[in-house]
């Protein structure tokens, strides 16, 4: 190989996007996807290698190097199937997984030069599929054919549905919002992850037979013990972390201060945004303070500015190294003008006499020693108190479980933050045909370490219900 | 429909006294015929629907599997459309066997007005419930139950409930004015007193709901509990009120809510030094331990949206005046 080719091949091909000037001034999304051009080329850095590192850094085990290869083979039909045997959701993980930190890592391509783009490849042959229609096979029935309850339809509840069913199951996903997709569809901004993708791979699980019963608040409306009741041989908790978590500070009440949660459900579940049209209002002002470092503040930050914001800054109480957000959404953020104040955090906000918010009390820190996450602790530095003037706060600290079900449920074993406490290796929880994987058991992670937990666990119920069966059958014999 | 809707009041009215008390339905097993049976109906369709003051309006609605869950003091979400908000209201009434809940509203904002706007047979999109925490509902001996606008409403069937178990119930129930005055027979029916006030006299006592409750007390009533359920000014003066007196009082807050199942925050208050979601805690709190500024801060935060949405609604032509 020529000298100059083997340079061109340690450069990844970067993924065409929407101007920085542009994308402020719309909800699109912003990264514009490859061409079939741009992905064969990507597809034919693959080395193949004859043992795989990447697969390892997998969550849900897919065969990288095999649909690589058919993509190179430009057989896209092939490669869009080899991905779907171990994922339902492509088109959503080839957008927001950080394959970074997962299968890109362990690329050996990465050592010299650019790993190899697998997450731009899996979207690009996903979104092959859904332009050109998205068809399923009849599948026939198992043997085990159970009933199963899934409760969430977000990355580990939709994930878990699609296994089973595809195992011959009948599935119930029950979901509490009037929208299925959980953080897909409520947290995750259109520019980043359009709703019609999310939509169409939710149409792909029903069309596997899963029925979604959206309005169903389990644990309000029916309780676990009831959904047993109603004839379900097993369950499947899967409600993510949706409780956001506030930094308990003087004035965290005033108007004007949101939770993440509460700024981007308005944005995303019910299109604020697009207020008057849409009926449901958001108020953004002219300097806009974004407290936290995670992905959640990215995507408040860049909506804020979206929604004609003149000011947005993120407020991050540690440096920029240990900020927990994918360097590819922190570099989008800065290209967008979003401006960053780390190692400071806000102990006091202070308001007008009709309640708003009108700026904050700010602390500067430093860093000390590394805490059990590993990143070095932040201190506050006595004195160095001073005053932002700001008149919106977006508060993306984290989020707990909800704990409605956790409250309702008898002998489900949580722990001190909330989570509910399972068998890491099979999802099973303390109360029998009950399992559990996502948020609502690791704590706010990401989307596809849910998808491998809601992976995990349908096979347990599998095995589950297969025993069940046989027992029933031993009984009647 | 249109036959079933003129004998409305008279028959509705004896209806919409049974919450709780009916036999329940078994629940039917997903896949079996009574289930497919249910989900033929359209879901949330509007069975029924009532003008019961100016602006005010009781919907009757199919929803059978909240119907079957739902207890006093619990509400609903819904969405009227695809481009509609979420809107929390307290459920009125339940009806198990018939498989419907009904809702009193009061026009006050845009989701409201469309709301009101629907007629029998018309669909709402979506309902979300039961939400919230039921009434704690125990034997406490002698029991105000404060009321005013739609907070009647709200706080029929406690009222109802706190009877039921055994409680002598004292009502007072308020509005601006004589016409505004909602379910005073239902009321009455089952309180041992009811009391009315009027802000402007037009009927029984001129002035605040408040006002009755502390002349009862300075009457020597000694109200072992008070509810006080109803717009939050109203809310805050009845607590003023029971403060100095140290009676237990109960309120059920009214928050800006998005989700209503404890994701957003929106609805959070200050309660006893401490945040609480009213979704999630609530939305009944011990009235002496809210911060009522706050609250009443926070409801205006959208005041401007709120009246931008109405005239662009109404300047569109698209509410039609029932």
């Amino acid at each position: 190989m020529a000298k100059a080719d083997k340079q061109k091949k340690k450069q990844g091909i970067p993924m065409p996007k929407q101007k920085p000037e542009d994308r402020i001034h719309n909800f699109n999304e912003v990264a514009l996807g490859y061409t079939t051009e741009q992905a064969l080329a990507e597809a034919e850095r693959c080395i193949q290698c004859p043992k795989p590192k990447c697969v390892q850094g997998c969550p849900v085990e897919l065969d990288i190097p095999a649909f690589i290869k058919e993509v190179r083979e430009r057989n896209f039909d092939e490669a869009i199937k080899k991905v779907k045997e171990k994922n339902s959701l492509p088109a959503i993980c080839g957008r927001v997984c950080p394959q970074e930190n997962q299968c890109q890592m362990f690329c050996v391509m990465g050592k010299k030069g650019d790993p190899l783009s697998i997450g731009r490849l899996e979207r690009f042959v996903a979104d092959y599929e859904l332009q050109k229609g998205v068809t399923v096979r009849p599948r026939s029935k198992s043997s085990a054919g159970g009933k199963v309850a899934v409760v969430g339809s977000g990355p580990a509840g939709l994930t878990a549905a699609a296994d089973l069913a595809k195992l011959g199951h009948k599935v119930v996903i029950f979901e509490a919002l009037h929208a299925p997709g959980g953080v897909l569809m409520y947290g995750i901004p259109e520019f980043r992850l359009p709703k019609k993708i999310v939509q169409a791979e939710v149409d792909y699980v029903k069309k596997l037979g899963v029925d979604i019963k959206t309005d169903h608040m389990i644990g309000r409306l029916y309780t676990i013990d009831e959904l047993f009741e109603l004839g379900f041989d097993a369950v499947f908790i899967g409600t993510g972390a949706g409780l956001p978590r506030f930094m308990r500070i003087p004035g965290e009440n005033l108007g004007g201060i949101y939770s993440a949660n509460e700024f981007l459900i308005r944005v995303n579940l019910v299109k604020a945004y697009m207020f008057p049209e849409y009926d449901t209002p958001i108020r953004i002002g002219k300097k806009v303070a974004v407290i936290g470092g995670g992905n959640v503040a990215m995507d408040s930050a860049r909506s804020s500015l979206r929604l004609g914001a003149e000011e947005v800054l993120i407020v991050y109480r540690r440096s920029k190294e240990e900020m927990p957000a994918r360097l590819e959404e922190i570099e989008n953020a800065e290209e967008e003008g979003v401006k960053f104040k780390f190692l400071t955090t806000p102990v006091k906000f202070l308001g007008d006499e009709s309640g708003r918010v009108t700026g904050m009390k700010c602390i500067t820190m430093r860093l000390g020693e590394p805490d059990e996450s590993g990143r070095r602790r932040p201190i506050p530095i006595e004195g160095s108190e001073f005053v932002m003037d700001v008149d919106t706060v977006i508060i993306a600290i984290g989020q707990t479980p909800n704990p409605i079900i956790q409250r309702t449920t008898k002998a489900l074993k949580t722990t001190r933050w909330g989570t509910i406490v399972v068998n890491e290796k099979t999802g099973k929880t303390f109360r029998k045909g009950v399992y559990a994987g996502g948020d609502v058991v690791s704590g706010a992670a990401t989307v596809i370490s849910a998808m491998g937990a809601g992976k995990r666990a349908a096979r347990s119920i599998h095995r589950y219900l297969l025993r069940k069966k046989r027992m029933r059958q031993r009984k009647e014999t | 429909m249109k036959g079933r809707e003129k004998d409305l009041s008279s028959k509705l009215r004896s209806e919409l006294l049974s919450f709780g008390k009916k036999k329940e339905n078994a629940l039917p097993l997903y896949g079996t015929e009574e289930c497919a049976k249910r989900s033929m109906k359209a879901m949330y369709e509007v069975l029924k629907k009532l003008e019961l003051a100016p602006k005010i309006k009781l919907l009757k609605i199919n929803a059978p599997e909240i119907a079957r869950k739902a207890k006093a003091g619990q509400f609903v979400i819904f969405r009227i459309d695809e481009k509609g908000e979420r809107i929390p209201l307290t459920i009125v009434e339940r009806d198990p066997q018939e498989g419907t809940i009904t809702l009193i509203f009061q026009e006050v904002g845009l989701s409201t007005m469309k709301l009101g706007a629907l007629e029998t047979g018309d669909e709402i999109m979506n309902v979300t419930g039961p939400l919230g925490n039921p009434t704690e509902i125990k034997h406490y001996g002698l029991v105000a139950v404060v009321c005013g606008g739609t907070g009647t409403a709200v706080s029929y069937p406690i009222a109802k409930a706190l009877k039921e178990a055994g409680n002598q119930v004292v009502s007072i129930i308020g509005a601006r004015t004589k016409e505004l005055l909602i379910l005073e027979d239902e009321m009455r029916n089952i309180s041992d007193e009811l009391y009315i006030s009027t802000d402007d006299g037009s009927k029984g006592h001129k002035g605040f709901v408040s006002d009755v409750l502390k002349m009862l007390i300075e009457k020597g009533y000694r109200f072992d509990v008070v509810y006080a359920i109803g717009p939050t000014l109203m809310m805050k003066a009845t607590v003023n009120v029971t403060r100095p007196y140290s009676i237990k009082t109960i309120v059920s807050l009214n928050p800006i809510m998005v989700d209503g199942m404890g994701m957003c925050g929106a609805c959070r208050v200050t309660v006893g030094g401490e945040t609480k979601f009213a979704c999630l805690d609530g939305p009944e709190f011990d009235g002496h331990l809210v911060d009522f500024d706050e609250l009443i801060k926070r409801l205006r935060v959208y005041l401007l949206e709120e009246k931008q949405a109405v005239e662009l609604h109404e300047k569109s032509g698209e509410i039609k005046r029932g």
